[in-house]
């Protein structure tokens, strides 16, 4: 009868982020299978339409703390520790990103409670949670399970598919928290400042990606051009950004972003595992490279060994003359 | 200002890693090296003393882990750190994150740093949270994959990538901050420096030194278990062509993106 509990983050126009979404369809779900039910916590001002709405995505409870900050990790510890402890909690989920993993350590440290992360699939066992997650660099899955509660779950980005699951609204519970002092050590000056080369590369449907095989920083146009083509966004690998050619917000893999457009078209990519786990579950994916021992034709979709400065160019014009018909 | 610097000894990036099917755990067969993560801590550091701002009185390199990791502190303090404290029991084998970050805590709090400082995640294990598990035990704030940070009046301004671009955050000290590798160049250690590292001062101590209990560390105080250890999942290798004709090369991969409704 374990009830799962979601953190859901917004931003400033109090837009929910789709792997918070995610995580609120993947609890109830998996609340379906605990015997238990999906709740949500969300600080800040959030408005109460919003918050009752993520009932769509099966939440049944919404726990809502205004005088929390949103942004910050540690006063939202205070609160999911105070409603985990007080409402008899049995996991806490977290969809992917940055503030899922700190808010899901402070957790840990605060309950003594065992914690998974990089989960890419959780599944019910006997009325309890195991998390699945790749280790190794994705060479191998393991099985967690937890042995008492609270336990703690950290998605990989984009683990967990949105599903509109649920019907009607969402009970909505204002919660007062002391924030620990600790908590209040930290304030936020600027958030989400996007700044002059900050491309935002997770959102797009499209990615051309570029890696060393471009040969140097100028042919980065080949891939803009091509990607211009396609509707897209161009991204690099570790190789390229730490060579100075292309800006670290484009950076892929496994101190980059991970991403899974629809199509993600390697160039110059050799598909080292530091990259792959960045893009692999793209929906389609499409690799040109002249080295016909590269990694990445292993798992790509179509593969193309041959030289991409003659097969960038005429594959742009190809594609801009076929939507243009 | 006393910083303590988190570092972790890893295998190698050379080295082919596996899990030991018996264990469960991670063979620590083979080469050792210092979390390449965790050399961006130790000189963001470095950067702290060089810079004049505050004076720091002391850099400590922390570790836990098994006798071999003795290395990865002499690495540490060959990068820069004065001394070094090594967190080793036969009791701590087999912690998970939840143990760890205990353990951790546990030995940093002997040393009251101002400052902890570690790298954004571990070479091996790939946790991004040892930071924040550590910190809430410290009862201090903290900040993960900071890539840009200052000190002055006893406070941090650090900024980094969050899920709606850079974020600035001010902090008070004492703080614990995981960097990320875009902080800075970690510089190479001179052959001085590496011939003089196991003469500066490296301190041995087990669970009870400094406090922990028994039973919140290793397997059996870990809240989490190993289940099973799967492949996984095979992906169907798609087809490969050789380039041959462009023309008609670049035929074939429109027809291809089209049939995808990718051209759309």
């Amino acid at each position: 009868m374990s009830d799962i509990l979601v953190y859901a983050l917004h931003n400033d126009e109090g837009e929910f982020n789709k792997n918070s979404l995610g995580a609120i369809s993947e609890a109830a779900r998996l609340a379906s299978g605990t015997g238990g039910k999906a709740s949500v916590v969300v600080v800040g001002e959030v408005a109460d339409d919003a918050a009752a709405g993520l009932g769509k995505y099966g939440a049944a409870k919404v726990y809502r703390c205004k005088a929390a900050p949103e942004g910050l990790a540690q006063p939202i510890v205070d609160v999911m520790a105070k409603v985990i402890t007080d409402n008899g909690i049995g996991y806490a989920l977290f969809g992917g990103g940055l503030l899922g993993f700190e808010i899901g350590a402070g957790l840990t440290a605060r309950l003594n409670a065992g914690v998974t992360m990089e989960v890419t699939a959780v599944r019910v066992d006997g009325g309890k949670l195991i998390a699945e997650r790749p280790v190794l660099q994705d060479s191998a899955i393991v099985d967690v399970g937890y042995v008492s509660e609270p336990g703690i779950i950290i998605g990989r980005l984009n683990a967990f598919d949105i599903e509109e699951s649920g019907s009607g609204d969402a009970e909505v519970e204002d919660v007062e928290v002391e924030l620990s002092e600790w908590s209040t050590k930290a304030t936020m000056v600027t958030r989400g400042e996007a700044r002059g080369e900050d491309i935002n590369i997770e959102d797009a449907e499209i990615l051309v990606g570029g890696g060393r095989g471009l040969g140097e920083k100028d042919n980065f146009s080949l891939a803009e051009d091509l990607a211009k083509s396609l509707g897209g966004a161009v991204a690099a690998t570790r190789a390229v950004v730490d060579a100075g050619w292309y800006p670290y917000s484009t950076q892929i893999g496994q101190t980059g972003k991970t991403v899974a457009p629809k199509l993600y078209l390697a160039v110059g990519v050799s598909g080292a595992i530091q990259h792959k786990v960045g893009m692999q579950s793209s929906e389609n994916i499409l690799a040109i490279n002249k080295d016909q021992n590269a990694p990445i034709f292993e798992f790509c979709d179509l593969g193309v060994v041959g030289d991409l400065h003659k097969i960038m160019p005429k594959l742009t014009e190809a594609i801009n003359a076929k939507k243009g018909s | 200002m006393k910083i303590c610097c988190l570092v972790k000894e890893v295998p190698d990036a050379a080295v082919q890693k596996r899990l030991d099917p018996g264990t469960k755990r991670l063979d620590r067969g083979g080469e050792r090296n210092l979390n390449p993560f965790d050399t961006h801590g130790i000189e963001a550091a470095m950067q702290i003393r060089e810079g004049g701002e505050v004076e720091v009185t002391e850099i400590v390199a922390v570790t836990m882990g098994p006798e071999t990791a003795a290395r990865a502190l002499h690495k540490a303090v060959a990068l820069g750190a004065d001394r070094s404290v090594h967190l080793t029991d036969d009791a701590l084998a087999g912690s998970d994150v939840c143990a760890t970050g205990y353990a951790l805590a546990k030995v940093l709090e002997s040393e009251s740093p101002d400052l902890v400082l570690l790298g954004q995640q571990s070479d091996d294990g790939e946790c991004y949270v040892v930071g924040a598990v550590v910190a809430d035990h410290l009862k201090m704030p903290s900040l993960t994959q900071v890539i840009q940070m200052d000190v002055s009046d006893g406070k941090l301004r650090c900024e980094r990538q969050a899920e709606y671009g850079y974020d600035t955050v001010e902090i008070a000290l004492p703080a614990v901050i995981s960097v990320g590798d875009a902080i800075n160049e970690p510089r190479y250690p001179s052959l001085k420096a590496i011939m003089g590292a196991k003469k500066k001062p490296l301190d041995t101590k087990s669970t009870g030194d400094v406090g922990i209990e028994a039973d919140r560390v290793g397997a059996d105080g870990s809240q989490t278990q190993v289940l099973g250890i799967n492949p996984p999942p095979e992906k169907q290798a798609g087809e490969v062509i050789e380039d041959e004709d462009t023309n008609e090369t670049v035929e074939k991969i429109v027809a291809w993106l089209d049939e995808r409704k990718l051209l759309a």
